[in-house]
């Protein structure tokens, strides 16, 4: 089922950027359609805070997606995000209890994520292990080490300057986490599409033998794509431990999930080798405008996991039913 | 060459398994008292149905996710049969659960067979709306024990030969799904679909036929689960099993199935199930914290799959191999 769907490399050039563009103005049309939904069903929808607290459903698994988005853009994956965040949180809370101030925290987050990103990276590239079985250990290793050492408990204490990071305003309604959000946006933007690092990135996840052959140094590339994986988890750990102001072994969790569908939903191909992050940023709002205005509806949350679950497939589904619908027709 | 490596890895988990109950034993004799040991395999009966289903799914080079959801799913529609209809017999509500079961695996199985989305992106999905789909059910309430029908929570519990019947169930599925995999055409297409997809095309198996009949089989055996688990604990919620699909996922990998498929056995799975089964029976035992059991079946995850492939690597050309684990 893979191997015949995959893109044929020396036809990367001009469909796939146009399949690339349909997909992000196929995704656009969709927000702006839930965004006009949303300010008609419910009247508290379009109001400046409302919409500026709506960016804190996605900025924090935003910044994780981002990277997430290049490593599978590279053919792997890290299912162990949402327990880098966990295990960078546990930390930064045991930090707390013996007075390290704000800056101590902020590099110890940065730090875990980054050790535990490299962990990911050595037991992938050195011993070669697939991805999603190394990830799926190291998700229970690092959420099971908060445990280890919280227990049932709960870090609290943090210093009242380090609120900043997750409840701080930077101007009127903006958000710091939502001028982090569009500045690593922007970053990753030009990391991917404008850099050869980017190039190599796109080169491994359409052909790694390949790319090995025409000089790309494989192994150091993805190491590097797990270091930043963990490095965006660190600062998501700082963000939300940030904004909740306690640490509990269960934080973030099932995130890892939340991130990868915002990432597929994105147009990233799921098998490697295409993507953008227009698209990850637009995803990124679609999905906060979703769980945002079934909210305000007052539908569930476990609701709102339907429907992401079904644009997720749907939105993949469809554009396939349609080939095969014109593909029936053009025959008959 | 593989036969014998498949071989040597099941005795190698099995020697893994004496060891650990060795180690337990030598400190606490009392859990490898045959009763307890009894205990402990009927405890791990879920987890060895899933295993045996997941591995299916893993050996087409698919991944189902959805199988802790379905089992919740399947779990609360027939806790609310028998809530509605107490008078319904049991054998007709395990009917209910394997095919409800295998309907919702068979969702995942069209998409995948048929859409050709990428197993993982499907069941991701599946799984939150299989969830979801509890939640509107049911109203987010729970089906608590008073409201059960007696002989609903009695079946499993029933005792048949000193086993309990849940656990006869699993010997049988063991039993029953070794010979699927050995002795019958489907069990070798699976092998072959995730062995060599091009080459089972040209020996003429459809490889997207055999994914749908593997996913179709995992959400039987995690309907007929859903039943067991939710008789057995007289309860059925919303979360019932969250997050139990990745126990579920690791058991196969412990148990030396490929997560690229091809590779595994009815036996390995079971064994890998059984391996993390005696670690959660053994913790509370040896007295040390239910919390350490998430870390260490993480670090038993990573030992089993780094063992995996050492095992496998002796085969050389390495460069292939590499794209292989890449794609």
């Amino acid at each position: 089922m893979t191997d015949t769907t995959r893109v044929i490399p020396d036809r990367l050039q001009s469909p796939l950027q146009r399949r690339v563009k349909s997909w992000e103005s196929l995704l656009l049309a969709v927000a702006v359609a839930i965004f006009i939904v949303n300010s008609f069903m419910s009247p508290y929808f379009l109001n400046a805070w409302n919409l500026s607290d709506m960016t804190f459903n996605f900025t924090e698994k935003a910044m994780i997606a981002f990277a997430m988005a290049l490593l599978i853009i590279a053919g792997e994956i890290d299912l162990s995000v949402a327990s880098i965040i966990a295990l960078a949180s546990t930390a930064m809370g045991a930090a707390v209890q013996v007075g390290v101030g704000t800056p101590g925290l902020v590099l110890i987050g940065l730090g875990v994520g980054l050790l535990c990103g490299a962990f990911n990276g050595v037991l992938v590239t050195r011993l070669g292990l697939p991805s999603i079985v190394v990830t799926i250990g190291t998700m229970s290793l690092f959420r099971g080490i908060s445990y280890i050492v919280l227990g049932d408990q709960a870090y609290r204490g943090y210093p009242a300057d380090f609120a900043f990071f997750g409840q701080g305003y930077v101007f009127w309604v903006i958000s710091f986490e939502l001028v982090l959000f569009a500045v690593l946006a922007l970053i990753y933007f030009v990391l991917l599409h404008k850099t050869n690092f980017g190039r190599a990135v796109y080169a491994i996840g359409n052909n790694p033998v390949g790319a090995e052959f025409s000089g790309i140094r494989v192994a150091r590339v993805k190491f590097i794509l797990f270091l930043l994986t963990g490095l965006m988890s660190g600062v998501a750990a700082i963000c939300l431990t940030s904004r909740l102001a306690s640490t509990r072994p269960s934080i973030a969790v099932g995130w890892e999930l939340e991130i990868v569908t915002m990432v597929v939903l994105g147009g990233v191909s799921i098998l490697g080798g295409a993507g953008s992050i227009p698209g990850v940023v637009i995803a990124a709002f679609v999905m906060g405008l979703v769980t945002f205005g079934l909210g305000l509806l007052n539908v569930p949350g476990i609701v709102m996991s339907i429907v992401i679950g079904a644009l997720l497939i749907g939105v993949i589904a469809l554009p396939r039913l349609w080939d095969k619908w014109r593909a029936h027709a053009a025959k008959g | 060459m593989s036969r014998h490596v498949l071989m040597s890895r099941e005795v190698l988990l099995s020697g893994a398994i004496l060891v650990l109950l060795a180690l337990i034993a030598s400190r606490f004799p009392a859990f490898i008292t045959p009763a307890n040991l009894a205990n402990v395999f009927n405890d791990t009966a879920p987890l060895i149905l899933l295993a045996i289903g997941q591995m299916i799914v893993i050996l087409t080079r698919c991944i189902d996710l959805s199988v802790a959801a379905n089992l919740a799913l399947t779990g609360m529609v027939v806790a609310m049969i028998n809530v509605a209809l107490p008078g319904l017999p049991v054998p007709v509500i395990i009917a209910c659960a394997i095919g409800i079961g295998a309907l919702l695996g068979m969702f995942n199985g069209i998409l995948v067979w048929k859409l050709e989305i990428p197993p993982i992106v499907v069941t991701l999905g599946t799984m939150t709306i299989f969830r979801g789909t509890i939640f509107l059910l049911s109203d987010g309430q729970w089906v608590n024990s008073h409201e059960l029908s007696d002989p609903f929570k009695a079946f499993p519990r029933a005792e048949f030969l000193g086993l309990p019947v849940m656990s006869w169930i699993t010997i049988a599925a063991v039993l029953f799904f070794s010979l699927v995999m050995s002795r019958t055409t489907l069990g070798r297409a699976f092998y072959a679909a995730g062995g060599n997809p091009h080459a089972a095309t040209y020996a003429g198996i459809d490889v997207g036929k055999t994914q749908f009949w593997a996913f179709t089989i995992s959400g039987a055996l995690a309907g007929l689960t859903g039943y067991l688990w939710v008789s057995r604990f007289a309860v059925a919620f919303v979360d019932l099993a969250g997050g139990f699909e990745l126990n579920v996922v690791a058991a196969c990998v412990i148990g030396g199935v490929a997560i690229m498929g091809g590779i595994g056995t009815v036996a390995g799975a079971m064994l890998g199930a059984l391996f993390l089964g005696i670690i959660g029976n053994a913790l509370p035992v040896v007295d040390i914290s239910p919390f350490w059991q998430l870390a260490i079946s993480g670090a038993a995850i990573i030992i089993a799959v780094a063992l995996n492939t050492q095992a496998n690597r002796t085969k050389g050309r390495i460069i292939l191999k590499r794209a292989e684990h890449a794609s």
